[in-house]
C-alpha cells in the first residue's frame, strides 16, 4: 500500500485529471434554495460508483483480449491439433536449442571480452555487438516477424528514445537493431542476473518503483547519461508499466525534462498468432516467454518517429502528452488519463477531496440563497 | 481467459436472471460475468474490498467506503442483483430503496440524523465544519417538516425524493 507521501509525489506527473474525468456530480444549474431532497438524492454519486464497477477505463488497459477460437469445426480441429503438435513438439525444442546455443556462444565471447580486453572503446564496441546478437537470437527463438519503419536511431549525445510498453520483449526487439541503454525496474531471478551482468555493459539505470527518494537519484542519472557522448542512446518506457497494446496510460514526465531531443518509437503487435501483452500480475516472464516460443510467430511493427523538442512555453507534461499523441496515432492505440502506477497503488486522495470541495461549496452557496 | 459464457451455463444465466428479476438481458449477464472474473483476480468467487479499490474511478468516489460495505464479498448472483438497481428497467422505488440502504448502512430500517450527518461528511470532507453540516441538515429537515431527532423510513424517502426524472442508470457494455 502506498504511503500518502508517495501518492502525493505521483501527483507531479499528472496533468489535470479533472479534464478527463466526468465532471462533478452536481448538475451545473443556477443556485436555488436547498431542500431536503437535494441532500438525500445521492443518485449521481452512486451512479458514478456503479459505472466504475461495471466498466472502467483503467482496468481496460490491462485486459488480455483472447482471440476467437477457430478450431470448432470437424476438419479445423484436427488441423489445430496438428498445429499444436508441431508447435510444442518440433518448434519449441528447436527454438529452445537455438536459444541455448545462442547463450553459450554469447557467454563464451562476452566474459573473456569483458574481463580480459583492456581497450575501453573496443571492448564496449564488441559488447554492444554481442548484446545485439543475443537479442537477435531471442527474436529468432519466437520467430519474430518485425518490420522496422523509419530512419534507424543514430548514436548522438543529447537524445532519448521513448516507446510504448507492452512486454519486456519490447526492449529485446528494439535492442536487436540498436544497442540502447535502458532504465529498468530491478527484477528478481534469472532476469535480475542478466540485468546485473550483461545489461550493465550497454548502460543501465536502475530504479525502484517503491522508493520515493529514488526519483531524484534516477533523474540525475538520466541527465548525466544523455550528456555523455560515449554512452549508448537511452531508451525509456514512459508509461512505467506494461499495457495491453490497445491503450496507453499516461507518460511520466521524467524523460521529457532532460533538455534534449525526444525520439518517439511506436510499437504495435499483431495479435494474429499470439498476444504479446505481458500481464505481469498473471504470469512470470519465463511463462510469458514459453508462451511466445510455443506460438507460430510474433508479428509486430516498429516505427521510428521524428525527434521532438520542447516547444516554447510548453511544460514537460504537455510535451509528454504531445509525444504520446504521436505514438498513439501511429500505432492505432487509445489514450486513457491514468497513471500506470495505479496498478500498484491507490489513487491520491486529492481527487476525492476535489469532489468533496465542489459539493461542499455548492451546498454552502445554495444555503446562502435560501 | 477463454470465452466467458463457456464457464457460465445457460442454466446459470437463467438463474441469475431470475434472481435479479429479469432486469438484465442474458447478454448483459454474460458481460457482467466477464467483468466479475476480471475483478476477482484470484478466482475466489467474490470480489474483495482490495480488488474493488483497485478500480481508480471507484476508489476516488466519496461514498466508496459505504458502498464497499454493501458489495464486499458478494457472489456473482448478488453482484448482479446489486447492479440491477442501476438498470434502466428498474423501478423508481427500487432505486430509492438503494439510496435508503446507503444511508441506513447498519440496516436498522430507519435513517437517523446521525446517518444523514455521516453521508454528508463523506461527501464534503474537510470543506465544511461539523457545525455547518449539522446546521444545514437541521435547516432542510425543518423546512420539510421534520425535527432533528426524527427518524426517516423508506416511505419518507420515497415521498421526499419525489423526482420522477431520477437518473440512476448504468449501461452494461456488450462486446
Amino acid at each position: 500500500m502506498a504511503s500518502s507521501s508517495v501518492a502525493a509525489d505521483m501527483e507531479l506527473d499528472r496533468p489535470n485529471l479533472e479534464d478527463y474525468l466526468p465532471s462533478d456530480s452536481l448538475p451545473q444549474e443556477s443556485p436555488r434554495n436547498l431542500h431536503l431532497r437535494d441532500l438525500l438524492d445521492i443518485s449521481p454519486v452512486l451512479t458514478e460508483a456503479a459505472g466504475a464497477i461495471v466498466d472502467d477505463s483503467f482496468t481496460r488497459c490491462f485486459k488480455s483480449n483472447s482471440p476467437e477460437p477457430w478450431n470448432w469445426n470437424i476438419y479445423l480441429f484436427p488441423l489445430w491439433c496438428l498445429g499444436v503438435v508441431i508447435r510444442y513438439g518440433i518448434l519449441f525444442p528447436l527454438r529452445s536449442l537455438t536459444l541455448l546455443v545462442g547463450w553459450i556462444v554469447f557467454f563464451a565471447a562476452f566474459f573473456p571480452v569483458h574481463f580480459l580486453l583492456k581497450g575501453e572503446k573496443l571492448r564496449s564496441k564488441i559488447e554492444r555487438k554481442l548484446v545485439e546478437m543475443m537479442c537477435s537470437v531471442f527474436v529468432a527463438s519466437w520467430t519474430g516477424v518485425i518490420k522496422y519503419h523509419g530512419p534507424r536511431p543514430s548514436t548522438r549525445p543529447r537524445q532519448v528514445f521513448v516507446a510504448n510498453h507492452t512486454s519486456m520483449i519490447d526492449f529485446i526487439i528494439l535492442e536487436q537493431m540498436t544497442a540502447f541503454a535502458v532504465i529498468m525496474q530491478k527484477h528478481p531471478g534469472w532476469v535480475g542476473f542478466i540485468q546485473k551482468t550483461i545489461l550493465e555493459s550497454v548502460g543501465c539505470i536502475w530504479f525502484n518503483r517503491n522508493d520515493l527518494k529514488d526519483r531524484e537519484v534516477v533523474a540525475k542519472k538520466l541527465r548525466d547519461h544523455v550528456q555523455h557522448p560515449e554512452n549508448n542512446p537511452l531508451l525509456i518506457f514512459p508509461e512505467g508499466t506494461c499495457v495491453n497494446n490497445q491503450y496507453t496510460v499516461m507518460f511520466k514526465k521524467g524523460a521529457f525534462e532532460l533538455g534534449c531531443a525526444v525520439c518517439p518509437i511506436a510499437i504495435k503487435y499483431n495479435k494474429i498468432f499470439v498476444d504479446a501483452f505481458w500481464n505481469s500480475k498473471k504470469q512470470s516472464f519465463t511463462m510469458h516467454l514459453v508462451r511466445l516460443m510455443t506460438s507460430w510467430a510474433v508479428v509486430c511493427d516498429v516505427w521510428y518517429l521524428e525527434p521532438q523538442y520542447l516547444k516554447d512555453g510548453e511544460t514537460a507534461i504537455q510535451f509528454a502528452e504531445r509525444v504520446r499523441d504521436m505514438i498513439v496515432a501511429r500505432a492505432g492505440l487509445k489514450k486513457v488519463p491514468w497513471d500506470g502506477y495505479l496498478k500498484y497503488n491507490r489513487p491520491s486522495p486529492k481527487h476525492t477531496e476535489e469532489k468533496q470541495r465542489i459539493f461542499a461549496e455548492s451546498v454552502l452557496r445554495r444555503l446562502e440563497e435560501s | 481467459m477463454g470465452n466467458a459464457s463457456s464457464m457460465l451455463t445457460q442454466y446459470d444465466i437463467e438463474e441469475v436472471q431470475e434472481h435479479c428479476n429479469y432486469l438484465f438481458s442474458q447478454q448483459e449477464i454474460v458481460s457482467l460475468y466477464e467483468r466479475f472474473c476480471q475483478l476477482d483476480r484470484s478466482a475466489k468467487g467474490f470480489i474483495s474490498e482490495d480488488e474493488f479499490l483497485s478500480i481508480p474511478e471507484f476508489s476516488l468516489n466519496p461514498l466508496s467506503k459505504r458502498l464497499l460495505r454493501m458489495v464486499d464479498g458478494l457472489n456473482f448472483k448478488d453482484f448482479v442483483s446489486f447492479l440491477s438497481t442501476f438498470s434502466a428497467k428498474a423501478s423508481f422505488n427500487q432505486k430509492i430503496e438503494l439510496i435508503f440502504k446507503v444511508y441506513d448502512i447498519d440496516g436498522k430500517g430507519k435513517v437517523t440524523f446521525k446517518d444523514l450527518l455521516e453521508v454528508l461528511r463523506d461527501q464534503t470532507g474537510s470543506f465544511m465544519t461539523e457545525e455547518q453540516r449539522e446546521q444545514v441538515l437541521a435547516k432542510v429537515l425543518e423546512e420539510a417538516g421534520y425535527t432533528r431527532d426524527c427518524t426517516l423510513s423508506l416511505d419518507n424517502f420515497i415521498q421526499i425524493i419525489d423526482h420522477p426524472g431520477l437518473k440512476m442508470e448504468v449501461e452494461v457494455p456488450i462486446d
